[in-house]
This record gives C-alpha cells, sequence and structure tokens, in this order.
C-alpha cells in the first residue's frame, strides 16, 4: 500500500514536469515547429489508443469501429462549436444549415463523447453477442456506414454532406490537447484498476469462468464498448480541434488500422504502452522519416531508392522488426511506473551481487 | 425433515439425436454432500451444466430452494426430435445465464481449470466478489466504494487464508502446482458466497495422498461455510468417503441411488464400471 501511494506521488510530480516542460518548450520554441505539432497529435493518438485498448486489450473485444466513433464526436464537436456568424459561409450549399446556435468548446467536446457514448449503445445491442473476427467485421461494417450517412447529401443541412466543415473554436496551446488528454487516460486508467476493470478482464481471460463468477457478460461488454467509445468520441473532436477542418472522407478504416497497429505495438492491455507507441508512431512517419520521401545527394553521390513514398516502406520494415522482436508489443500487458524500474534495477543489483 | 436444496424434474439434454442426459431427476437435501457418478461421457457434466445455465437442457425443470430456476420442454426442431418423456410437463421457460444461477447462491469448480490466466492468485479471488458489489461503475472509478473495495478485499484474503494459499497471493495463478490451482479454484467459487456448491472432479490428476487431503477439505469447507455440495468425482474412495448420498447414471439414466455402501453392492453398477462378465 505505502509502495502504491509513493507510485502515486511520483506519478503526479512527473505530470507535473511534463506540464510545466510542455510550457517552457512552447515559449522558447517557434509555434511552428515540427515537435510542438507532432506532440499534440501524439498526445490525442494516444487518447485514442488507449480507449482502443480498453476494449480489445482489456476486455478482449476484437473491435475495428474506432474510427467511426472518432468521425461521430468530431463531427458532433465541429456542428455544434462552429460560430453563429460562420455558418452561411461554411454550409453554403444549404442555406446556412438547421443549427443555428453555437457551444462553448468544452461543452462541444463532451457532447462530443455522449454521442459516440450513444451510438454506442444502440450499436453494442446487437453486435456485442458476436465473438472476435466476426465482432470486427461488424464494427467495421458499422464505422463505413457512418461515414458514408454523414457525406449523404439528405443531411446536408446538418452535416455540410461531403464539404468541409471548418472555423470552429481550435486549440493554439500544445497544453490544452495534454491537459485533456491526461484527464480521459486518468480515468480510463482509475476505471480499469476499479473492481469493474478486473471484471473486464476476467472476461478477457475466460468467459465461462467469468459469468460462473457471477459477471453478466453482456453488462460489462457493453460498459466497456460505451466507454471506449465515448473516449474515442472525444479523441474525435480533439483531433478536428488539431486539424482546424474535416471532412468524413478522412476518417477511413486505415485511421482505425493506425490507432490499432499502436495499440499492437503498445501491447495489448497496457495503457503507458499505448501512450509511448502513439508518440513514437505519430513522429516516425510524420517527422523523423520525412527524409526519405526526397531525393538526396552526398556530395555526388545520388542516394539510390530514396523518393516519394519510400517511407512507407521503410515504416514498414520497421514495424515488422518491432513485431517480430517484441511479440506482445513493446510493453507487454506491463505498466510503465517508476517504481516498477527502481525494483528492476534493485532486483539488477541485488543479483550482481549474489 | 430438512429442506431440499436442489431438485432436478425429468432433465434431459439433447444435442441433435443424441440424448446426453435422459430423464434424470434427484434431490440434494440442505446440509448434504451428495456425488453424481458414472463412466466416462455419462452424462455427469452435462447435467452440472445444466444447472448452473451454460446449457439449456431439453426439458425438466430444477428447483433451488423451491423455486424453480431452470425450466424448459421441447421446442423448435427439437419437437420432432425429442427421445425423452414427459414433454409436455413444464410448460413454463425460464432460462438463466450462468451468472443470474451464481448471484442466486449456487457457486461452482470446473473439471478443466478455469483460472483467470493473466491474473494473481489474490485478483482471481477478488474477481469473484464482484457480484456482491453496490457500486455503479462511477462510484467504483472514482474510489467512492472504497468501503466496499476494502471489504472485498478482506473476504478474498481470507478465503485464500482458508485455503492455505496467502502466502502465494501476488503469483500467477497459472504459476501454481495442480493441486494448489484446484484449490484456488476453490477458494474462488467460495467467494461468491453460495450456499450450494457444485465440484467438478475435484481430485482429478490427484494421487491418493491429495485425494485424501482433499475429502478432509471438502467436508472442512462445508462445515465453516455451512453449506451443500454436490459433487462429480471419479475417485471413489474419495466418494464413499465423503458423501452421504451418491446418484449413479450411466449413457444419461439414472441407474442406481441410494447411500455408499448401497451402491458399492449395486449389481447395474458394477456392471456400468467393470462390464458384462462373459460367460
Amino acid at each position: 500500500m505505502k509502495t502504491k501511494k509513493q507510485g502515486l506521488i511520483i506519478g503526479f510530480i512527473l505530470l507535473a514536469l511534463l506540464f510545466v516542460g510542455l510550457y517552457i518548450l512552447e515559449n522558447t520554441l517557434s509555434s511552428s515547429t515540427m515537435l510542438l505539432t507532432i506532440l499534440k497529435k501524439g498526445v490525442i493518438y494516444a487518447l485514442i489508443a488507449v480507449s482502443m485498448n480498453l476494449l480489445n486489450g482489456f476486455t478482449g473485444l476484437f473491435s475495428l469501429g474506432q474510427a467511426g466513433f472518432m468521425l461521430i464526436g468530431a463531427y458532433t464537436y465541429a456542428i455544434l462549436t462552429i460560430p453563429v456568424g460562420m455558418r452561411s459561409m461554411i454550409y453554403q450549399y444549404y442555406d446556412g444549415g438547421i443549427v443555428q446556435f453555437a457551444m462553448p468548446a468544452l461543452v462541444g467536446i463532451l457532447c462530443a463523447g455522449l454521442l459516440a457514448a450513444f451510438f454506442a449503445f444502440l450499436v453494442g445491442l446487437p453486435v456485442l453477442r458476436l465473438k472476435s473476427d466476426y465482432l470486427a467485421i461488424a464494427t467495421l461494417g458499422f464505422a463505413e456506414i457512418i461515414r458514408a450517412i454523414i457525406q449523404y447529401e439528405g443531411l446536408g443541412p446538418l452535416t455540410n454532406g461531403s464539404n468541409l466543415l471548418r472555423r470552429f473554436p481550435t486549440f493554439q496551446s500544445v497544453l490544452y490537447p495534454f491537459a485533456a488528454a491526461a484527464i480521459c487516460i486518468g480515468v480510463i486508467v482509475l476505471l480499469i484498476n476499479s473492481t469493474y476493470g478486473r471484471a473486464f478482464k476476467a472476461i478477457r481471460d475466460d468467459e465461462v469462468a467469468a459469468e460462473a463468477m457471477g459477471i453478466n457478460l453482456f453488462f460489462h461488454k457493453q460498459l466497456s464498448f460505451v466507454m471506449s467509445s465515448f473516449f474515442a468520441g472525444i479523441g474525435g473532436a480533439l483531433l478536428a480541434m488539431y486539424q482546424g477542418s474535416i471532412q468524413a472522407a478522412t476518417f477511413k478504416s486505415t485511421m482505425t488500422y493506425e490507432i490499432l497497429l499502436i495499440v499492437v505495438i503498445g501491447g495489448m492491455g497496457s495503457v503507458t504502452g499505448s501512450v509511448i507507441a502513439s508518440f513514437l508512431f505519430v513522429a516516425s512517419s510524420e517527422w523523423w522519416l520525412r527524409f526519405l520521401d526526397n531525393e538526396m545527394f552526398i556530395g555526388s553521390f545520388h542516394m539510390p531508392l530514396l523518393r516519394s513514398g519510400f517511407r512507407m516502406v521503410v515504416f514498414s520494415v520497421i514495424i515488422m522488426a518491432v513485431v517480430l522482436f517484441y511479440r506482445r508489443g513493446i510493453m507487454g500487458d506491463k505498466e510503465f511506473s517508476p517504481t516498477r524500474i527502481r525494483n528492476r534495477l534493485l532486483n539488477r543489483k541485488a543479483g550482481r551481487n549474489a | 425433515m430438512p429442506d431440499k436444496m436442489l431438485e432436478l424434474d425429468d432433465i434431459t439434454m439433447q444435442f441433435g439425436g443424441v440424448v446426453a442426459v435422459n430423464n434424470l431427476s434427484m434431490f440434494i437435501d440442505e446440509g448434504e454432500i451428495v456425488a453424481l457418478i458414472g463412466p466416462n461421457g455419462a452424462g455427469k457434466t452435462t447435467a452440472f451444466n445444466c444447472v448452473t445455465g451454460v446449457y439449456k437442457p431439453t426439458n425438466g425443470q430444477v428447483k433451488y430452494q423451491g423455486q424453480v430456476i431452470v425450466s424448459n420442454h421441447p421446442a423448435g426442431k427439437m419437437k420432432a426430435l425429442y427421445a425423452g418423456e414427459n414433454r409436455d410437463k413444464y410448460p413454463q421457460v425460464v432460462d438463466p445465464t450462468p451468472d443470474k444461477i451464481t448471484r442466486m447462491g449456487i457457486g461452482r469448480t470446473f473439471q478443466n481449470i478455469r483460472l483467470f490466466k493473466t491474473q494473481t492468485v489474490f485478483e482471481n479471488v477478488l474477481i469473484a466478489t464482484h457480484l456482491h458489489r453496490t457500486s455503479n461503475p462511477l462510484s467504483a472509478a472514482f474510489r467512492i466504494n472504497w468501503r466496499e473495495e476494502r471489504r472485498m478485499r478482506e473476504l478474498s484474503l481470507e478465503m485464500l487464508d482458508f485455503v492455505g494459499l496467502a502466502a502465494m497471493k501476488d503469483e500467477l495463478a497459472t504459476s501454481l502446482p495442480y493441486g494448489k490451482q484446484r484449490r484456488l479454484e476453490i477458494a474462488r467459487a467460495l467467494a461468491t458466497k453460495p450456499k450450494l456448491l457444485l465440484l467438478d472432479e475435484p481430485a482429478a490428476g490427484m494421487n491418493p495422498q491429495e485425494t485424501a487431503d482433499l475429502g478432509r477439505f471438502i467436508v472442512e469447507i462445508k462445515e465453516r461455510f455451512g453449506l451443500t455440495i454436490f459433487l462429480i468425482e471419479h475417485h471413489m474412495d474419495l466418494v464413499m468417503d465423503i458423501s452421504e448420498r451418491i446418484y449413479v447414471i450411466d449413457f444419461g439414466k439414472l441407474i442406481a441411488h441410494g447411500e455408499p455402501h448401497e451402491i458399492q453392492d449395486n449389481p447395474d453398477v458394477i456392471t456400468a464400471y467393470l462390464g458384462v462378465e462373459d460367460i
């Protein structure tokens, strides 16, 4: 118990240091630096990856609907928060649209989560009776349906059809998405460590035994699904804020696969693994490997292979290597914590002395 | 006369044309230890699964403390296939999921151990206390239920202490030796606070010494928690030792019923176990 409390305090101190560090970083670097962009996108992906991990890694439900719930979140946020004065310009083909009010950004984010959760509840009623691959196919189908519906012309006055939504409030400071994600991930971690989280893990390990222990399978699966989608919806809203404009066509199943990749590489059932993998994924796909897309000369030597698109080849090879060497992801199902590292170092020292 | 804890009336379980359990009727009084025995494939575990809600019987009903908890009659395509008797006797359909049955107070263990593999010994037991929670997901996440959480942990520790696994509470459940995994399964079932405990071959894979220990242990938990115990077993020594009454089934049918000494000399039972003597 004592070490747990110590760990908690150290965690809070590290979190505070992180925020101070970010604040200093933001005020010293110019705002267009790649690092800040990567940090913003990385932390939003981290939140979405953790929400997916809650479902796939902790409850053992293989769902591929994440992009659909992000889409619902992003659109809910955008539709509710675009300033009234801008609407006639954005909804130019639909006479300014039918929504003629604007909410504060925070209320919009919350509504984004709630609506995504509501849809998850409805979808979960039939779909959660399915298992493994079948569940994956059904949720993937749902995500595609949502995208098609939002692009539907008839809903134009509400969703602006397949046109862009923009001019909704966004964030400037990198602290904003970090604070939002920290709160959300904190709640997910609390849930996972509660008695309900233990029930989730029991379902993942053995459904038959879990049911024999009095755990209502459907209720707990539904709970996990709704919670996961709630946070995916919030993640979608944050992503909309980060991008500044959204279009349903960009929320393809590829986006779900990206998140799934992060979850698998980070480790199914590891929150910190998902967070670390998100930053690594975003940084290497958007930044570190960029140079591979440009032709390069070393002296007069023309580097072979380097051309537009080569980045993705290298990226895929790296991912294959990671999966080969870390079969269960970077973290497995363990968590990264200061106490763990200290214990490990102490053990190693003890081992050497022995 | 003691109250009846569990009653099975005409339970029939048919998988297509295969009749796994055929018109099985039996009862268990409160505070008894009753065994269900029979050769491999006789339908013992199937009968168990009909009681615990894993299977929905084709026909018949199960009563727990006088209340009908499972009931069904042949319907759909089983109407034509049904081979048993009393097909119209149970018009009511009661088909609860296993978690509801557990919540009513029927705990169980499994023949092929089913522990939560990625969890520690302690967590395995802790999960079983979840069903008596009063918290909702929010109050649990924000630890408004900390008193309840503490009680859950205390109860789990108490159970582990009782089965003698408290010293290994932080080890991974699957790293325990076989016999201890069985004890852990029992501890986990006890943590659901059952009144009736169903043990599916608790002594499977144990040597005579371990089996004898287990027999004493079963009697001990019965006394300590005021349980009624219904067990399936192959080890005759154990069954004869601890059970007050025995039911014998073969090919799904009840072939004998009585006290241990009656069963021991029953020619039908000997035939079922050893085969017919060639003359």
